[in-house]
């Protein structure tokens, strides 16, 4: 053990999730919540911490266990191990922040079956130490958030015309009020969060132009 | 059956898994590069969903919620096992596939042939767990309308990825611009598939 801590590969754990190997654009992992959590930031930092402590935790569990867990039945241990910290999750949420668990209704559940999940402890967890599984574990978390944080902040802003539910477009603007602003209801809908997440897509791969599919 | 049929039209279009509730994405953009192979998992999602959403429901109410466990005798009446609902669904998922696919490869080789390796994959699809977990918030009357709701829900899910890959298919032959191919293009469509199957939303069942 003559590595340190944070040498240069665990840090590239860290941070390549930010960009090139983002977990949502280019792994193609997790759409499902991304998707349906975004209409407003609150409910998507939630999930997005949420989301970020179980990969971290099932990933370090997993690697703990990674030599004593027959491959056969590996599928099954996972999801146990992941329902349990879903579950944990679950129960905090509902237990401190009620209104929000009630927005994200069964998408606290489906943090089980999140791909990034299972994705992350195949690929990785599976194969190195418990502290490397952790880092990835948080990185991949937070290219997921970041992702998602992006995604409802668009739409938020244009959705509702706010920001953190502080109003960011003035009252006065709206046609109801004589103005000359209306909100695009569309935003609101999940069909926009597809084509937000395909523009932030293709604003990625136009700038890193690796990522390019042939 | 009126009821029944109003479910099963209500989960196949206006509900749909993919276009109203977005579940299941990941094996949607996946495996929807070639209509046979989507046709082939669609049809193994359909077949898991009519299993494995009235045995969560028979479990939800005979087992898991407040007081469901009365049947055992009345000290048991005040026991709620609701909690532990994520583990159970997905112990049944779990197992459910893995029976499924014992089931197709004695009795059906060819079928199981033809599906391979989405069978297994079937554990993770979320758009299983996420049926189940609707079936829960609804709160069905009785293990029919869950059968019939889950059926319904597989068959949504089934005519989605079917139309996405058909337009895979064809959007090979177009000029998309580089970075925008392939995932980007995809999500677009679907974005936009979306929206005509929000025509749906305004009917009333």
């Amino acid at each position: 053990m003559s590595e340190s801590l944070f040498s240069k590969k665990n840090m590239a754990l860290l941070t390549g999730p930010l960009n090139s190997s983002n977990p949502v654009t280019v792994q193609v992992l997790g759409i499902c919540s991304a998707l349906a959590v975004t209409a407003k930031l609150k409910p998507a930092i939630v999930m997005a911490i949420s989301v970020t402590l179980v990969v971290a935790f099932a990933n370090v569990i997993i690697s703990l266990l990674r030599n004593t867990i027959p491959n056969r039945i590996r599928i099954i241990v996972q999801l146990v191990v992941i329902s349990f910290l879903v579950i944990v999750v679950d129960q905090i949420l509902k237990a401190y922040v009620y209104d929000v668990s009630k927005q994200l209704s069964v998408f606290v559940g489906l943090i089980i079956t999140n791909c990034i999940l299972m994705g992350r402890l195949e690929a990785f967890a599976l194969g190195n130490k418990p502290w490397p599984s952790f880092l990835d574990g948080i990185g991949n978390g937070a290219g997921y958030g970041m992702i998602l944080i992006i995604i409802a902040f668009v739409r938020e802003l244009l959705g509702s015309g706010t920001v953190f539910n502080y109003r960011i477009i003035p009252e006065s603007w709206y046609i109801t009020n004589g103005g000359f602003y209306a909100n695009n209801g569309m935003l609101i809908l999940p069909p926009m969060a597809l084509i937000i997440v395909g523009v932030v897509i293709w604003v990625q791969r136009s700038r890193n132009r690796k990522l390019i599919d042939n | 059956m009126e009821n029944l049929i109003n479910i099963f039209v209500k989960s196949v279009f206006i509900e749909n898994m993919i276009f109203s509730v977005f579940l299941g994405m990941c094996s949607f953009l996946a495996v929807s590069k070639s209509v046979k192979t989507a046709a082939g998992l669609g049809v193994a999602v359909v077949f898991v969903l009519g299993i494995t959403v009235p045995v969560d429901y028979l479990l939800e109410n005979y087992v898991l919620t407040e007081g469901a466990l009365s049947w055992l005798g009345s000290q048991f009446g005040d026991i709620d096992l609701s909690f532990l609902s994520f583990i159970i669904f997905i112990a049944v998922i779990a197992s459910m596939t893995q029976l499924v696919e014992m089931i197709v490869e004695k009795f059906a080789p060819a079928l199981y042939m033809q599906l391979g390796i989405f069978l297994p994959l079937i554990a993770v699809n979320c758009a299983i767990l996420g049926c189940s977990l609707f079936m829960q918030q609804k709160a069905f009357d009785n293990v029919g309308e869950a059968t019939v709701y889950g059926l319904g829900s597989g068959v949504g899910w089934f005519l989605a990825i079917v139309a996405i890959a058909a337009i895979r298919e064809k959007i090979r032959y177009s000029n998309v611009p580089a970075p925008l191919r392939g995932l980007g293009i995809s999500f677009i469509i679907t974005g936009l598939m979306g929206m005509a199957f929000m025509a749906f939303m305004g009917i009333k069942l």
